[in-house]
């Protein structure tokens, strides 16, 4: 991370065809962008695909052309911008530990008291934590757990973001290109 | 609240009824009449194994859509692009699978930098033997995809003709550009009932963007205010047809404009308004003004480094308004203070309206002294050699393009002889320039023309190339001969590849590495073809071998012996400052 350049999370809105996100990956590529995190899932309009990805960056006009070529796409819908403070983002992260290892260690409540923590699956063998923020506090947990009870396997969703402020809805803008399609 | 009940149109029922669903017939024969409907009657091709079922098919149409066999992949798309170009149709090329594929992708780059709408249909092997490294398969969708402004695998007969529809659609529509269609051969064989609807409309593409009156009304006031306005003409006038509302607009105005290489025959040369071309190797005059200017007013050109060359020095004393049909340029190379989007047929009449009609006598009597500058220091020895010597490429354009009363096609090939042929070829009709102008590919030319030549049957092709680019495409000699394809090519032959041996001489200290070529007897090989051809290595032989190319009818070879180390001058070095410009022999501006 270089404390020079911004976070920011793009946010883009595609058909679901196959060879979107080659499409999308293609355009960081030319601009020698790396995807820092990427999440990519159903959109709550059917048919439709959301991504969400962040990438490190130290001049905004690299964000608002990369943004405007991938926008420019035939199968992409939408794409704009964010930085953090516009957004409500969150992560998840998964911990497996030594159920052993969580036993002689002690202070669950601890634990879940200070990070949050919610308890998925104890076994014999292991036990496995989910927790649910922004990179930071995933990443104190991780840290923590490594420090005092050794983590067998971590993985982290990539961010996923909502705004907050008004912005165009996906839909109202469907709906105004059906309508200008019928105008035709 | 979020609109849940939008519904998707599944891509396989979409266009939404088929009513017409009637006979059941092959994905082939699908994809001809698919062709068909979308009024292709020309196309550019090469057979192979995973697209025989398709010209299979084609040999049932032969009265409807001409096949021209090219000799090589790369020149189908070349000769679908020149096609384009000049005929505003989508070109179309047809190629197999695998190598037939891989060798249309220096078309393809070339047709997405230049903005030319063309499909490219290529074979690919049975889709139950994707991704098994089957025999001529490459992943023409993942090598594509980043060259193309769509790319569209098809596996299933179900989805030719949607899909052929969709790809005429995106190719054509909004900023042109190549679509691949890449057609597994089992989707070739099978059959389907058929039904064609043309596309319209796709929800997640807006060709053209919304015109925003207030950029209209502030472009207007900043043109209305301009004391030194200077228009850039780029190609996006002739894509979008605009040259009699560009030319309304100019006029009211009064506003003196350069134009992009590919712009170049959206407003004939010799109108009074015209100073020529922009950058690298263009005219003093729009170059120098470029950094003078009060309000730069960009119609549809992007502009590419070879006409802005440093960024950082290029018309920052000017307020620039920007008239694009892709938002993606704006802003994106310099600052734009007045986006002015949409179709430059809708856009400038609007600001045209708006516009005082003004005189600006006293900016353009500024621009007479470079433009007399440059005649005495380059122009007059490039047209008028006193001292006699080698001849020279920038003459011999000039004669061959009085001689066809600036009315004839220029195509280029890349390189000296191309600088050449956009400065001295003089256009009088709008769609006349066909170059490789974003790509900058050798071999470009010949293909080019022979496509061209079909785009626009009645008109004279004449193709300029090099020593060095013919010899890259040089076996489409072969489709002229077969087809009898009447293009007038005209050998600039200084035996070098002139532009990166003058790049030797200038920036490299005269250290000529593997830039001379030892050519063939170019007449020769014409010859073999059953191509008319002349050599000519002496001036007072040019008038009289120019006449005789243009009287025969059917393709000639014309090889001038041009001056071996010839230099094209001006010249702005590469990301120099616009207003650094070389005009050679001691000469300073």
């Amino acid at each position: 991370m270089d404390d020079n350049k911004t976070l920011y999370t793009i946010t883009i809105f595609s058909e679901n065809t196959v060879g979107v996100l080659n499409q999308i990956t293609t355009i960081f590529t030319r601009r020698q962008l790396n995807i820092e995190t990427l999440s990519v899932s159903p959109s709550a309009i059917k048919g439709i695909h959301k991504f969400t990805i962040t990438t490190f960056t130290d001049d905004e006009n690299v964000m608002k052309k990369l943004v405007s070529l991938i926008d420019k796409r035939v199968d992409i819908l939408k794409a704009y911008y964010n930085t953090d403070e516009d957004l409500v983002h969150q992560e998840l992260a998964l911990y497996k530990l030594s159920t052993e290892k969580v036993l002689a260690h002690g202070s669950i409540e601890y634990l879940v008291r200070k990070y949050n923590v919610r308890i998925l699956e104890v076994s014999n063998d292991c036990v496995v934590f989910l927790k649910a923020g922004h990179y930071e506090e995933t990443q104190g947990l991780f840290e923590e757990l490594a420090e005092s009870i050794g983590v067998l396997q971590f993985v982290r969703s990539g961010r996923i973001a909502i705004t907050k402020s008004k912005v165009e809805r996906l839909s109202d803008m469907l709906a105004k290109r059906e309508r200008e399609n019928q105008e035709k | 609240m979020i609109n849940k009940n939008i519904q998707t149109p599944d891509p396989i029922s979409s266009p939404e009824k088929r009513e017409q669903e009637t006979e059941i017939i092959s994905g082939s024969e699908i994809l001809i009449r698919s062709l068909l409907a979308e009024g292709v009657d020309t196309m550019f091709g090469y057979p192979g194994g995973a697209i025989m079922p398709v010209f299979d098919a084609l040999y049932d149409h032969k009265q409807s859509i001409k096949h021209i066999l090219v000799r090589h992949e790369q020149c189908a798309v070349h000769a679908a692009q020149g096609y384009a170009r000049v005929s505003q149709k989508v070109g179309v090329a047809l190629v197999t699978s695998g190598p037939g594929a891989t060798n249309t992708i220096t078309g393809i780059t070339d047709a997405m930098m230049d903005s030319t709408p063309l499909v490219v249909i290529s074979g690919q092997v049975v889709s139950s033997l994707l991704g098994s490294d089957a025999f001529q398969e490459a992943d023409v969708i993942g090598v594509t995809q980043p060259i193309t402004k769509w790319v569209y695998q098809i596996r299933r007969v179900e989805d030719i003709a949607w899909a052929v529809s969709k790809a005429f659609y995106i190719a054509s529509s909004g900023r042109p550009g190549p679509v691949v269609l890449d057609i597994a051969k089992d989707a070739q064989v099978n059959k389907c009932a058929y039904s064609y609807q043309k596309t319209r409309f796709l929800r997640s593409y807006q060709p053209v963007p919304d015109v925003d009156e207030t950029q209209i009304k502030m472009a207007a006031e900043l043109i209305n205010n301009a004391k030194k306005p200077l228009a850039l003409v780029g190609q996006g006038v002739v894509l979008g047809n605009a040259e009699e509302e560009l030319r309304d607009f100019l006029e009211k105005a009064d506003i003196p404009f350069g134009s992009t290489i590919l712009g170049l025959s959206a407003m004939p040369t010799d109108h009074p308004l015209n100073f020529g071309m922009l950058g690298m190797h263009g005219n003093v005059a729009p170059n120098m003004k470029t950094n003078e200017c009060d309000v730069l007013i960009a119609i549809g050109m992007r502009f590419d480094d070879r006409v802005t060359g440093d960024l950082k020095t290029y018309a920052k004393q000017a307020k620039v308004i920007h008239f694009d049909i892709d938002p993606a340029e704006f802003n994106k190379n310099v600052k734009t203070t007045v986006k002015v989007s949409g179709d430059a047929k809708q856009t400038l009449p609007l600001v045209t309206a708006l516009l005082e009609e003004k005189s600006h006598e006293e900016w353009k009597s500024e621009f007479k002294p470079y433009v007399e500058k440059e005649f005495d220091c380059i122009i007059k020895q490039e047209l008028y050699p006193e001292n006699g010597g080698e001849i020279k490429m920038g003459e011999v354009v000039r004669k061959v393009t009085e001689a066809t009363n600036n009315k004839a096609i220029c195509v280029t090939d890349v390189g000296q002889h191309q600088m050449m042929s956009t400065r001295y070829f003089k256009f009088s009709q709008s769609r006349s320039m066909v170059t490789s102008g974003g790509l900058g590919t050798m071999g470009f030319g010949l293909p080019a023309g022979i496509g061209a030549k079909y785009g626009a049957p009645d008109r004279t092709v004449c193709i300029f190339v090099g020593d060095g680019g013919l010899q890259m495409t040089i076996q489409e000699f072969g489709t002229i001969m077969e087809y009898g394809v009447n293009v007038k090519i005209i050998l600039l032959n200084n035996d070098y590849l002139g532009m990166v041996r003058q790049w030797q001489e200038l920036f490299f200290e005269e250290r000529y590495s593997e830039t001379h070529l030892k050519n063939p007897d170019f007449i020769k090989i014409a010859d073999a073809y059953h191509i008319k051809g002349r050599k000519v290595t002496k001036r007072d032989e040019l008038d009289g071998a120019i006449a005789e190319m243009l009287a025969h009818d059917g393709a000639y070879l014309l090889e001038v012996k041009v001056e071996t180390k010839g230099m094209v001058y001006p010249m702005i070095p590469s990301g120099g400052c616009v207003t650094n410009i070389l005009l050679g022999n001691g000469n300073t501006l």
